[in-house]
Protein backbone atom coordinates (compact mmCIF):
# COMPACT_ATOMS: atom_id res chain seq x y z
CA UNK A 1 0.00 0.00 0.00
CA UNK A 2 2.59 2.53 1.14
CA UNK A 3 4.79 2.39 -1.96
CA UNK A 4 1.79 2.68 -4.27
CA UNK A 5 1.43 5.98 -6.07
CA UNK A 6 -1.57 8.04 -4.95
CA UNK A 7 -4.35 7.67 -7.44
CA UNK A 8 -7.60 9.43 -8.16
CA UNK A 9 -9.47 7.35 -5.59
CA UNK A 10 -7.12 8.47 -2.76
CA UNK A 11 -7.78 12.05 -3.71
CA UNK A 12 -11.52 11.39 -3.57
CA UNK A 13 -11.24 9.83 -0.09
CA UNK A 14 -9.23 12.74 1.29
CA UNK A 15 -11.55 15.30 -0.26
CA UNK A 16 -14.63 13.50 1.15
CA UNK A 17 -13.18 13.34 4.68
CA UNK A 18 -12.30 17.05 4.53
CA UNK A 19 -15.77 18.09 3.41
CA UNK A 20 -17.29 15.76 6.03
CA UNK A 21 -15.16 17.32 8.79
CA UNK A 22 -16.22 20.84 7.81
CA UNK A 23 -19.86 19.71 7.78
CA UNK A 24 -19.58 18.16 11.24
CA UNK A 25 -17.91 21.29 12.65
CA UNK A 26 -20.63 23.48 11.13
CA UNK A 27 -23.31 21.39 12.82
CA UNK A 28 -21.52 21.12 16.17
CA UNK A 29 -20.90 24.86 16.61
CA UNK A 30 -24.56 25.91 16.99
CA UNK A 31 -25.03 23.07 19.48
CA UNK A 32 -22.11 24.38 21.56
CA UNK A 33 -22.84 28.08 21.18
CA UNK A 34 -26.47 27.75 22.30
CA UNK A 35 -25.10 27.35 25.83
CA UNK A 36 -23.50 30.82 25.82
CA UNK A 37 -25.41 33.79 27.33
CA UNK A 38 -28.50 34.47 25.21
CA UNK A 39 -29.79 37.81 23.96
CA UNK A 40 -32.16 38.31 26.91
CA UNK A 41 -29.34 37.73 29.42
CA UNK A 42 -27.05 40.12 27.58
CA UNK A 43 -29.84 42.73 27.46
CA UNK A 44 -29.75 43.10 31.26
CA UNK A 45 -26.41 44.84 30.97
CA UNK A 46 -26.86 47.89 33.23
CA UNK A 47 -28.64 48.86 36.40
CA UNK A 48 -29.11 52.20 38.24
CA UNK A 49 -28.83 52.51 42.02
CA UNK A 50 -29.92 55.31 44.33
CA UNK A 51 -27.19 55.79 46.94
CA UNK A 52 -28.50 58.93 48.67
CA UNK A 53 -29.29 57.06 51.90
CA UNK A 54 -25.76 55.74 52.43
CA UNK A 55 -23.80 57.21 55.33
CA UNK A 56 -20.00 56.86 55.61
CA UNK A 57 -19.17 53.35 56.72
CA UNK A 58 -22.29 51.87 55.13
CA UNK A 59 -22.39 49.26 52.40
CA UNK A 60 -25.27 48.20 50.19
CA UNK A 61 -25.36 45.16 47.99
CA UNK A 62 -27.24 45.24 44.71
CA UNK A 63 -27.77 42.58 42.09
CA UNK A 64 -26.23 43.20 38.66
CA UNK A 65 -26.21 40.46 36.00
CA UNK A 66 -27.12 37.98 38.74
CA UNK A 67 -24.08 38.92 40.78
CA UNK A 68 -23.87 41.02 43.95
CA UNK A 69 -22.20 44.44 43.67
CA UNK A 70 -20.89 46.11 46.83
CA UNK A 71 -21.30 49.88 47.01
CA UNK A 72 -19.49 51.24 50.04
CA UNK A 73 -19.28 54.80 51.22
CA UNK A 74 -15.90 54.68 52.91
CA UNK A 75 -14.83 56.56 56.05
CA UNK A 76 -11.77 58.82 56.01
CA UNK A 77 -9.90 56.24 58.09
CA UNK A 78 -10.60 53.51 55.53
CA UNK A 79 -9.52 55.70 52.65
CA UNK A 80 -6.29 56.61 54.45
CA UNK A 81 -5.68 52.93 55.19
CA UNK A 82 -6.25 51.89 51.57
CA UNK A 83 -4.05 54.64 50.15
CA UNK A 84 -1.11 54.09 52.52
CA UNK A 85 -0.48 50.46 51.48
CA UNK A 86 2.79 49.87 49.66
CA UNK A 87 2.47 48.25 46.23
CA UNK A 88 5.03 45.54 47.06
CA UNK A 89 2.79 44.28 49.91
CA UNK A 90 0.00 43.43 47.49
CA UNK A 91 -0.67 40.07 45.84
CA UNK A 92 -2.37 41.78 42.90
CA UNK A 93 -0.90 45.31 42.87
CA UNK A 94 -3.47 47.99 42.04
CA UNK A 95 -3.53 51.55 43.34
CA UNK A 96 -6.56 52.52 45.40
CA UNK A 97 -6.71 55.72 43.30
CA UNK A 98 -7.38 53.54 40.24
CA UNK A 99 -10.00 51.40 41.96
CA UNK A 100 -11.99 54.28 43.53
CA UNK A 101 -11.91 57.38 41.34
CA UNK A 102 -14.01 59.18 43.90
CA UNK A 103 -12.22 58.06 47.10
CA UNK A 104 -15.39 58.08 49.18
CA UNK A 105 -17.11 55.52 46.96
CA UNK A 106 -15.93 51.98 46.38
CA UNK A 107 -17.95 50.02 43.83
CA UNK A 108 -16.96 46.44 43.08
CA UNK A 109 -18.31 42.97 42.35
CA UNK A 110 -18.96 41.29 45.68
CA UNK A 111 -17.59 38.04 44.35
CA UNK A 112 -14.53 36.36 45.78
CA UNK A 113 -12.07 35.73 42.94
CA UNK A 114 -11.27 32.32 44.36
CA UNK A 115 -14.43 30.31 43.77
CA UNK A 116 -17.17 32.93 43.63
CA UNK A 117 -18.60 33.18 47.16
CA UNK A 118 -19.84 36.50 48.56
CA UNK A 119 -17.34 37.92 51.10
CA UNK A 120 -18.61 39.40 54.38
CA UNK A 121 -18.39 43.13 55.20
CA UNK A 122 -16.18 44.60 57.94
CA UNK A 123 -14.44 41.32 58.58
CA UNK A 124 -10.99 39.86 58.21
CA UNK A 125 -7.47 40.91 59.15
CA UNK A 126 -7.44 44.01 56.91
CA UNK A 127 -10.69 45.76 58.00
CA UNK A 128 -12.28 45.09 54.64
CA UNK A 129 -13.92 41.84 53.59
CA UNK A 130 -13.51 38.20 54.50
CA UNK A 131 -14.67 35.24 52.42
CA UNK A 132 -16.11 32.52 54.65
CA UNK A 133 -15.74 29.75 52.08
CA UNK A 134 -11.99 29.35 51.88
CA UNK A 135 -10.63 32.20 54.02
CA UNK A 136 -9.56 35.04 51.69
CA UNK A 137 -8.96 38.45 53.33
CA UNK A 138 -9.54 41.70 51.41
CA UNK A 139 -8.55 45.24 52.49
CA UNK A 140 -10.61 48.44 52.52
CA UNK A 141 -10.00 48.78 48.80
CA UNK A 142 -11.25 45.23 48.09
CA UNK A 143 -7.73 44.06 47.31
CA UNK A 144 -6.70 40.50 48.14
CA UNK A 145 -4.20 40.44 51.00
CA UNK A 146 -4.25 36.90 52.34
CA UNK A 147 -5.77 33.55 51.33
CA UNK A 148 -6.29 31.50 48.17
CA UNK A 149 -7.97 34.14 45.95
CA UNK A 150 -5.64 35.20 43.12
CA UNK A 151 -6.99 38.70 42.29
CA UNK A 152 -8.59 41.77 43.82
CA UNK A 153 -12.37 41.99 43.70
CA UNK A 154 -13.30 43.27 40.27
CA UNK A 155 -14.35 46.88 39.76
CA UNK A 156 -17.11 46.95 37.13
CA UNK A 157 -17.71 49.78 34.67
CA UNK A 158 -19.85 52.38 36.49
CA UNK A 159 -20.55 56.11 36.55
CA UNK A 160 -22.38 58.72 38.62
CA UNK A 161 -25.44 59.74 36.63
CA UNK A 162 -26.00 62.50 39.21
CA UNK A 163 -24.87 63.07 42.81
CA UNK A 164 -27.21 60.38 44.16
CA UNK A 165 -27.34 57.76 41.43
CA UNK A 166 -24.77 55.24 40.26
CA UNK A 167 -25.20 53.44 36.96
CA UNK A 168 -23.45 50.07 36.87
CA UNK A 169 -22.58 48.51 33.52
CA UNK B 1 -17.82 -15.60 26.98
CA UNK B 2 -19.48 -18.99 27.20
CA UNK B 3 -17.07 -21.82 26.60
CA UNK B 4 -19.71 -24.18 25.30
CA UNK B 5 -22.33 -24.05 22.58
CA UNK B 6 -25.94 -23.63 23.68
CA UNK B 7 -29.06 -24.78 21.87
CA UNK B 8 -32.53 -23.98 23.22
CA UNK B 9 -34.69 -27.03 23.89
CA UNK B 10 -37.96 -25.81 22.38
CA UNK B 11 -38.40 -25.33 18.65
CA UNK B 12 -39.74 -21.80 19.14
CA UNK B 13 -36.74 -20.97 21.31
CA UNK B 14 -34.38 -22.32 18.69
CA UNK B 15 -36.19 -20.37 15.96
CA UNK B 16 -35.89 -17.14 17.96
CA UNK B 17 -32.33 -17.76 19.12
CA UNK B 18 -31.12 -18.38 15.57
CA UNK B 19 -32.37 -14.88 14.69
CA UNK B 20 -31.43 -13.05 17.91
CA UNK B 21 -29.24 -15.04 20.33
CA UNK B 22 -30.74 -13.55 23.49
CA UNK B 23 -31.27 -17.03 24.97
CA UNK B 24 -27.58 -17.79 24.48
CA UNK B 25 -26.82 -14.61 26.42
CA UNK B 26 -29.27 -15.56 29.18
CA UNK B 27 -27.71 -19.03 29.36
CA UNK B 28 -24.24 -17.53 29.56
CA UNK B 29 -25.30 -15.26 32.44
CA UNK B 30 -26.92 -18.18 34.30
CA UNK B 31 -24.07 -20.66 33.88
CA UNK B 32 -21.29 -18.08 34.12
CA UNK B 33 -18.55 -19.87 36.09
CA UNK B 34 -17.73 -17.90 39.25
CA UNK B 35 -14.88 -18.59 41.71
CA UNK B 36 -16.37 -20.48 44.61
CA UNK B 37 -14.36 -18.56 47.22
CA UNK B 38 -15.94 -15.14 46.57
CA UNK B 39 -16.69 -13.42 49.89
CA UNK B 40 -19.32 -10.81 50.75
CA UNK B 41 -17.11 -7.95 49.52
CA UNK B 42 -17.91 -9.28 46.05
CA UNK B 43 -21.64 -8.69 46.41
CA UNK B 44 -21.40 -4.94 45.89
CA UNK B 45 -21.52 -5.21 42.09
CA UNK B 46 -25.08 -6.48 42.36
CA UNK B 47 -25.89 -3.92 45.05
CA UNK B 48 -24.62 -1.13 42.77
CA UNK B 49 -26.84 -2.35 39.94
CA UNK B 50 -29.76 -2.15 42.35
CA UNK B 51 -28.73 1.39 43.33
CA UNK B 52 -28.56 2.53 39.71
CA UNK B 53 -31.99 1.12 38.89
CA UNK B 54 -33.45 2.65 42.07
CA UNK B 55 -32.07 6.08 41.14
CA UNK B 56 -33.41 5.81 37.58
CA UNK B 57 -36.91 4.73 38.66
CA UNK B 58 -37.26 7.28 41.48
CA UNK B 59 -35.66 9.96 39.28
CA UNK B 60 -38.14 9.36 36.47
CA UNK B 61 -41.09 9.65 38.85
CA UNK B 62 -39.69 12.81 40.50
CA UNK B 63 -39.23 14.38 37.06
CA UNK B 64 -43.00 14.06 36.55
CA UNK B 65 -43.52 16.65 39.32
CA UNK B 66 -40.33 18.72 39.43
CA UNK B 67 -40.13 22.04 37.55
CA UNK B 68 -36.69 23.07 36.34
CA UNK B 69 -37.03 26.84 36.68
CA UNK B 70 -35.19 29.16 39.06
CA UNK B 71 -38.47 30.68 40.28
CA UNK B 72 -40.31 27.40 40.74
CA UNK B 73 -37.78 24.64 41.43
CA UNK B 74 -37.61 25.16 45.20
CA UNK B 75 -41.40 25.28 45.53
CA UNK B 76 -41.91 22.29 43.26
CA UNK B 77 -39.65 20.22 45.53
CA UNK B 78 -41.71 21.29 48.54
CA UNK B 79 -44.80 20.44 46.49
CA UNK B 80 -43.40 16.94 45.97
CA UNK B 81 -42.74 16.65 49.71
CA UNK B 82 -46.18 17.87 50.84
CA UNK B 83 -48.75 17.32 48.10
CA UNK B 84 -47.69 14.54 45.73
CA UNK B 85 -48.86 11.08 46.80
CA UNK B 86 -45.84 9.35 48.34
CA UNK B 87 -43.73 12.22 47.01
CA UNK B 88 -41.85 12.42 50.30
CA UNK B 89 -40.97 8.73 50.03
CA UNK B 90 -39.80 8.89 46.44
CA UNK B 91 -37.70 11.99 47.08
CA UNK B 92 -36.14 10.62 50.25
CA UNK B 93 -35.28 7.37 48.47
CA UNK B 94 -33.72 9.33 45.61
CA UNK B 95 -31.75 11.72 47.88
CA UNK B 96 -30.52 9.02 50.26
CA UNK B 97 -30.13 6.63 47.32
CA UNK B 98 -27.33 8.85 46.04
CA UNK B 99 -25.50 8.45 49.34
CA UNK B 100 -26.12 4.70 49.39
CA UNK B 101 -24.85 4.49 45.80
CA UNK B 102 -21.58 6.17 46.83
CA UNK B 103 -21.29 4.09 49.98
CA UNK B 104 -21.53 0.94 47.85
CA UNK B 105 -19.18 2.24 45.17
CA UNK B 106 -16.50 3.12 47.74
CA UNK B 107 -16.68 -0.38 49.22
CA UNK B 108 -16.55 -1.79 45.68
CA UNK B 109 -13.46 0.32 44.81
CA UNK B 110 -11.64 -0.48 48.06
CA UNK B 111 -12.39 -4.19 47.59
CA UNK B 112 -10.70 -3.92 44.21
CA UNK B 113 -7.72 -2.15 45.81
CA UNK B 114 -7.35 -4.83 48.48
CA UNK B 115 -7.60 -7.86 46.21
CA UNK B 116 -5.79 -6.31 43.23
CA UNK B 117 -8.77 -6.69 40.90
CA UNK B 118 -7.50 -3.79 38.76
CA UNK B 119 -4.41 -5.73 37.66
CA UNK B 120 -3.83 -7.55 34.38
CA UNK B 121 -5.94 -8.79 32.66
CA UNK B 122 -8.69 -6.60 34.20
CA UNK B 123 -7.37 -3.07 33.49
CA UNK B 124 -10.21 -2.17 31.10
CA UNK B 125 -12.87 -3.21 33.65
CA UNK B 126 -11.13 -0.95 36.16
CA UNK B 127 -10.85 2.05 33.81
CA UNK B 128 -14.52 1.77 32.79
CA UNK B 129 -15.28 1.68 36.51
CA UNK B 130 -13.36 4.92 37.09
CA UNK B 131 -15.29 6.58 34.23
CA UNK B 132 -18.55 5.41 35.83
CA UNK B 133 -17.36 6.86 39.15
CA UNK B 134 -16.58 10.23 37.50
CA UNK B 135 -20.02 10.27 35.86
CA UNK B 136 -21.60 9.41 39.22
CA UNK B 137 -19.93 12.43 40.78
CA UNK B 138 -21.13 14.67 37.94
CA UNK B 139 -24.69 13.33 38.23
CA UNK B 140 -24.70 13.68 42.02
CA UNK B 141 -23.38 17.24 41.89
CA UNK B 142 -25.94 18.33 39.28
CA UNK B 143 -28.75 16.56 41.10
CA UNK B 144 -27.87 18.41 44.28
CA UNK B 145 -28.30 21.72 42.41
CA UNK B 146 -31.87 20.95 41.28
CA UNK B 147 -33.77 21.74 44.55
CA UNK B 148 -32.36 25.30 44.21
CA UNK B 149 -31.64 25.77 47.90
CA UNK B 150 -28.73 27.74 49.31
CA UNK B 151 -26.31 24.81 49.22
CA UNK B 152 -27.47 23.98 45.69
CA UNK B 153 -26.78 27.48 44.47
CA UNK B 154 -23.46 28.05 46.22
CA UNK B 155 -22.23 24.53 45.60
CA UNK B 156 -22.90 25.09 41.90
CA UNK B 157 -21.13 28.45 42.06
CA UNK B 158 -18.02 27.07 43.74
CA UNK B 159 -17.73 23.94 41.59
CA UNK B 160 -18.30 25.72 38.25
CA UNK B 161 -15.78 28.37 39.34
CA UNK B 162 -13.16 25.61 39.50
CA UNK B 163 -13.01 25.92 35.70
CA UNK B 164 -12.04 29.60 35.99
CA UNK B 165 -8.65 28.36 37.21
CA UNK B 166 -7.80 27.29 33.64
CA UNK B 167 -5.44 29.94 32.21
CA UNK B 168 -6.75 32.29 29.46
CA UNK B 169 -9.98 30.46 28.53
CA UNK B 170 -11.21 29.77 32.09
CA UNK B 171 -13.57 32.74 32.42
CA UNK B 172 -15.06 32.05 28.97
CA UNK B 173 -15.68 28.42 29.88
CA UNK B 174 -17.42 29.38 33.13
CA UNK B 175 -19.71 31.85 31.32
CA UNK B 176 -20.47 29.14 28.78
CA UNK B 177 -21.28 26.62 31.54
CA UNK B 178 -23.57 29.14 33.25
CA UNK B 179 -25.21 30.52 30.13
CA UNK B 180 -24.97 33.92 31.80
CA UNK B 181 -22.81 35.92 34.19
CA UNK B 182 -23.73 33.92 37.27
CA UNK B 183 -25.43 30.66 38.20
CA UNK B 184 -29.04 31.30 37.17
CA UNK B 185 -32.01 29.82 35.36
CA UNK B 186 -30.07 28.75 32.21
CA UNK B 187 -27.64 26.89 34.48
CA UNK B 188 -30.49 25.11 36.25
CA UNK B 189 -32.21 23.91 33.06
CA UNK B 190 -29.02 22.51 31.55
CA UNK B 191 -28.07 20.80 34.79
CA UNK B 192 -31.50 19.16 34.83
CA UNK B 193 -31.02 17.93 31.26
CA UNK B 194 -27.58 16.49 32.00
CA UNK B 195 -28.70 15.02 35.32
CA UNK B 196 -31.38 13.17 33.36
CA UNK B 197 -28.93 11.99 30.70
CA UNK B 198 -25.99 10.75 32.80
CA UNK B 199 -27.68 7.75 34.48
CA UNK B 200 -28.34 6.27 31.05
CA UNK B 201 -24.70 6.80 30.07
CA UNK B 202 -23.76 5.02 33.29
CA UNK B 203 -26.16 2.20 32.42
CA UNK B 204 -24.42 1.75 29.06
CA UNK B 205 -21.01 1.73 30.73
CA UNK B 206 -22.22 -0.80 33.30
CA UNK B 207 -23.03 -3.16 30.40
CA UNK B 208 -19.46 -2.70 29.09
CA UNK B 209 -18.09 -3.10 32.64
CA UNK B 210 -19.85 -6.47 33.02
CA UNK B 211 -19.00 -7.53 29.47
CA UNK B 212 -15.31 -6.81 30.12
CA UNK B 213 -15.62 -8.72 33.41
CA UNK B 214 -17.02 -11.79 31.72
CA UNK B 215 -14.01 -12.11 29.41
CA UNK B 216 -11.40 -13.03 32.06
CA UNK B 217 -13.99 -13.84 34.76
CA UNK B 218 -14.03 -12.66 38.37
CA UNK B 219 -10.94 -12.09 40.44
CA UNK B 220 -11.18 -13.79 43.84
CA UNK B 221 -9.88 -13.34 47.40
CA UNK B 222 -6.84 -15.51 46.70
CA UNK B 223 -6.16 -13.54 43.54
CA UNK B 224 -4.81 -16.41 41.44
CA UNK B 225 -5.99 -17.41 37.97
CA UNK B 226 -8.49 -20.21 37.92
CA UNK B 227 -9.50 -22.56 35.19
CA UNK B 228 -13.12 -22.22 34.22
CA UNK B 229 -15.28 -24.13 34.36
CA UNK B 230 -13.57 -26.39 36.90
CA UNK B 231 -13.90 -27.54 40.50
CA UNK B 232 -12.80 -24.03 41.48
CA UNK B 233 -15.97 -22.47 40.08
CA UNK B 234 -19.71 -22.57 40.68
CA UNK B 235 -22.38 -21.43 38.22
CA UNK B 236 -23.60 -17.87 38.80
CA UNK B 237 -27.16 -19.13 39.22
CA UNK B 238 -28.19 -20.12 41.85
CA UNK B 239 -25.04 -19.86 43.99
CA UNK B 240 -24.03 -16.23 43.45
CA UNK B 241 -27.57 -15.01 42.83
CA UNK B 242 -28.68 -16.14 46.28
CA UNK B 243 -25.55 -14.75 47.97
CA UNK B 244 -25.93 -11.39 46.19
CA UNK B 245 -29.61 -11.41 47.09
CA UNK B 246 -28.91 -11.93 50.78
CA UNK B 247 -26.29 -9.14 50.82
CA UNK B 248 -28.73 -6.87 49.00
CA UNK B 249 -31.34 -7.48 51.71
CA UNK B 250 -28.84 -6.48 54.41
CA UNK B 251 -27.94 -3.38 52.40
CA UNK B 252 -31.61 -2.46 52.00
CA UNK B 253 -32.02 -2.50 55.78
CA UNK B 254 -29.34 0.19 56.07
CA UNK B 255 -30.90 2.07 53.13
CA UNK B 256 -34.36 1.92 54.72
CA UNK B 257 -32.98 3.11 58.05
CA UNK B 258 -31.80 6.34 56.44
CA UNK B 259 -34.96 6.80 54.35
CA UNK B 260 -37.39 6.27 57.23
CA UNK B 261 -35.50 7.29 60.37
CA UNK B 262 -32.85 9.83 59.35
CA UNK B 263 -33.77 11.10 55.89
CA UNK B 264 -32.00 14.45 56.28
CA UNK B 265 -28.99 13.45 58.33
CA UNK B 266 -26.73 13.23 55.28
CA UNK B 267 -27.92 16.56 53.86
CA UNK B 268 -27.49 20.17 54.98
CA UNK B 269 -30.15 22.27 56.68
CA UNK B 270 -29.08 25.26 54.55
CA UNK B 271 -30.57 23.57 51.50
CA UNK B 272 -34.06 24.10 52.92
CA UNK B 273 -33.50 27.86 52.42
CA UNK B 274 -34.24 29.02 48.90
CA UNK B 275 -31.25 30.08 46.78
CA UNK B 276 -30.17 33.67 47.39
CA UNK B 277 -27.42 35.08 45.15
CA UNK B 278 -26.68 37.87 47.67
CA UNK B 279 -25.81 35.73 50.69
CA UNK B 280 -23.31 32.92 50.89
CA UNK B 281 -23.93 30.40 53.70
CA UNK B 282 -21.33 30.69 56.44
CA UNK B 283 -19.92 27.25 55.77
CA UNK B 284 -20.13 25.66 52.34
CA UNK B 285 -19.54 21.92 52.36
CA UNK B 286 -20.17 19.42 49.59
CA UNK B 287 -21.99 16.14 50.22
CA UNK B 288 -20.02 13.67 52.32
CA UNK B 289 -18.96 11.50 49.38
CA UNK B 290 -16.99 14.36 47.80
CA UNK B 291 -15.29 15.54 51.00
CA UNK B 292 -11.87 13.86 50.57
CA UNK B 293 -11.40 15.55 47.22
CA UNK B 294 -12.67 18.85 48.60
CA UNK B 295 -10.04 18.61 51.35
CA UNK B 296 -7.34 18.09 48.71
CA UNK B 297 -8.60 21.14 46.78
CA UNK B 298 -8.43 23.35 49.85
CA UNK B 299 -5.09 22.09 51.12
CA UNK B 300 -3.23 23.61 48.15
CA UNK B 301 -2.83 27.39 48.63
CA UNK B 302 -2.84 28.13 44.86
CA UNK B 303 -6.13 28.22 42.92
CA UNK B 304 -4.98 26.47 39.72
CA UNK B 305 -2.74 23.95 41.50
CA UNK B 306 -5.55 23.15 43.95
CA UNK B 307 -7.86 22.23 41.09
CA UNK B 308 -5.09 20.24 39.38
CA UNK B 309 -4.39 18.33 42.61
CA UNK B 310 -8.06 17.50 43.10
CA UNK B 311 -8.52 16.19 39.56
CA UNK B 312 -5.22 14.28 39.71
CA UNK B 313 -6.35 12.57 42.89
CA UNK B 314 -9.18 10.95 40.90
CA UNK B 315 -7.44 10.46 37.56
CA UNK B 316 -4.41 8.82 39.19
CA UNK B 317 -6.69 5.86 39.85
CA UNK B 318 -7.06 5.30 36.09
CA UNK B 319 -3.33 4.55 35.74
CA UNK B 320 -3.19 2.49 38.93
CA UNK B 321 -2.76 -0.84 37.05
CA UNK B 322 0.58 0.49 35.80
CA UNK B 323 1.66 2.22 39.00
CA UNK B 324 1.32 -0.98 41.01
CA UNK B 325 4.30 -3.03 39.85
CA UNK B 326 3.50 -6.14 41.90
CA UNK B 327 2.38 -9.21 39.97
CA UNK B 328 0.66 -10.61 43.08
CA UNK B 329 -2.97 -9.50 43.13
CA UNK B 330 -4.36 -10.24 46.57
CA UNK B 331 -3.15 -8.29 49.62
CA UNK B 332 -3.52 -11.57 51.54
CA UNK B 333 -0.10 -12.56 50.14
CA UNK B 334 1.46 -9.09 50.39
CA UNK B 335 2.16 -8.43 54.09
CA UNK B 336 3.59 -4.94 53.54
CA UNK B 337 1.01 -3.84 50.99
CA UNK B 338 -1.72 -4.94 53.37
CA UNK B 339 -0.46 -2.44 55.97
CA UNK B 340 -0.11 0.39 53.45
CA UNK B 341 -3.61 -0.41 52.21
CA UNK B 342 -5.09 0.21 55.65
CA UNK B 343 -3.02 3.38 56.03
CA UNK B 344 -4.52 4.58 52.73
CA UNK B 345 -8.04 3.80 53.97
CA UNK B 346 -7.32 5.82 57.13
CA UNK B 347 -5.77 8.60 55.03
CA UNK B 348 -8.89 8.92 52.85
CA UNK B 349 -11.15 8.92 55.94
CA UNK B 350 -8.99 11.64 57.54
CA UNK B 351 -9.18 13.68 54.32
CA UNK B 352 -12.95 13.30 54.38
CA UNK B 353 -13.13 14.56 57.95
CA UNK B 354 -10.84 17.52 57.19
CA UNK B 355 -13.00 18.37 54.16
CA UNK B 356 -15.94 18.89 56.51
CA UNK B 357 -13.96 21.12 58.89
CA UNK B 358 -13.01 24.77 58.29
CA UNK B 359 -9.78 25.16 56.30
CA UNK B 360 -7.62 26.73 58.99
CA UNK B 361 -5.06 26.00 61.68
CA UNK B 362 -4.48 22.39 62.63
CA UNK B 363 -7.21 21.10 60.29
CA UNK B 364 -5.42 22.62 57.31
CA UNK B 365 -2.08 21.20 58.41
CA UNK B 366 -3.48 17.68 58.80
CA UNK B 367 -5.26 17.97 55.44
CA UNK B 368 -1.96 18.94 53.80
CA UNK B 369 -0.08 16.00 55.29
CA UNK B 370 -2.90 13.62 54.30
CA UNK B 371 -2.94 15.04 50.75
CA UNK B 372 0.81 14.56 50.42
CA UNK B 373 0.49 11.00 51.71
CA UNK B 374 -2.33 10.19 49.26
CA UNK B 375 -0.08 11.00 46.30
CA UNK B 376 2.93 9.38 47.96
CA UNK B 377 0.97 6.13 48.23
CA UNK B 378 0.22 5.92 44.51
CA UNK B 379 3.34 7.54 43.04
CA UNK B 380 6.10 6.19 45.30
CA UNK B 381 4.98 3.46 47.70
CA UNK B 382 3.10 1.28 45.19
CA UNK B 383 5.79 1.25 42.43
CA UNK B 384 8.62 0.61 44.91
CA UNK B 385 6.71 -1.92 46.99
CA UNK B 386 6.03 -4.13 43.98
CA UNK B 387 9.76 -4.45 43.36
CA UNK B 388 10.99 -4.78 46.97
CA UNK B 389 8.27 -6.65 48.83
CA UNK B 390 8.82 -10.24 49.92
CA UNK B 391 5.46 -11.90 49.29
CA UNK B 392 3.95 -15.05 50.78
CA UNK B 393 3.94 -18.04 48.37
CA UNK B 394 0.66 -18.38 46.48
CA UNK B 395 -1.43 -21.54 46.83
CA UNK B 396 -1.74 -23.73 43.75
CA UNK B 397 -5.49 -23.42 43.58
CA UNK B 398 -8.27 -21.70 45.47
CA UNK B 399 -9.27 -25.11 46.82
CA UNK B 400 -5.88 -25.73 48.45
CA UNK B 401 -6.17 -23.27 51.38
CA UNK B 402 -9.75 -24.48 51.99
CA UNK B 403 -8.82 -28.15 52.25
CA UNK B 404 -5.73 -27.37 54.30
CA UNK B 405 -3.62 -28.10 51.26
CA UNK B 406 -0.82 -30.49 50.93
CA UNK B 407 2.57 -29.40 52.24
CA UNK B 408 3.99 -31.63 49.56
CA UNK B 409 4.04 -29.50 46.42
CA UNK B 410 4.56 -32.46 44.11
CA UNK B 411 1.54 -34.23 45.49
CA UNK B 412 -0.62 -31.13 45.27
CA UNK B 413 0.43 -30.67 41.67
CA UNK B 414 -0.48 -34.27 40.91
CA UNK B 415 -3.89 -33.73 42.46
CA UNK B 416 -4.32 -30.64 40.28
CA UNK B 417 -3.46 -32.46 37.09
CA UNK B 418 -5.97 -35.20 37.96
CA UNK B 419 -8.69 -32.60 38.29
CA UNK B 420 -8.13 -31.28 34.78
Amino acid sequence: MSDKKPERRDFLFTASYAVGAVGVAAVVWPLVDQMNPDASVKALASTEVDVSSLKPGNTITVLWRGKPVFIRRRTQKEIAEARSVKMEDLIHPEKDEDRAKNPEWLVMLGVCTHLGCVPLNDKGDYDGWFCPCHGSHYDTSGRIRKGPAPWNMEVPKYEFVNANTIKIG
Amino acid sequence: MSDHEYTPKSRAGKWFNDRLPLLTLANHLTDYPTPKNLNYWWTFGGILTFCLITQIVTGLTLAMHYIAHADMAFESVEHIMRDVNYGWLIRYIHANGASMFFLAVYIHIFRSLFYGSYKSPREIIWIIGIIIYLLMMAAAFMGYVLPWGQMSFWGATVITNLFSAIPFVGEGIVTWLWGGYSVDNPTLTRFFTLHYLIPFLILGLVVLHIWALHVPGNNNPVGIDIKKPSKDTVPFHPYIVIKDGFALLMFMIVFAFFVFYAPNILGHADNYIEANPLVTPAHIVPEWYLLPFYAILRSVPDKLLGVVAMLSAILILAVLPWLDTSKIRSAVFRPLYKQFYWILVADVLILGYMGAMPAEGLYLLIARVATAYYFLHFLVILPVLGLKERTIPLPLSITEPVLGGSPNMAMAKKKESKLE
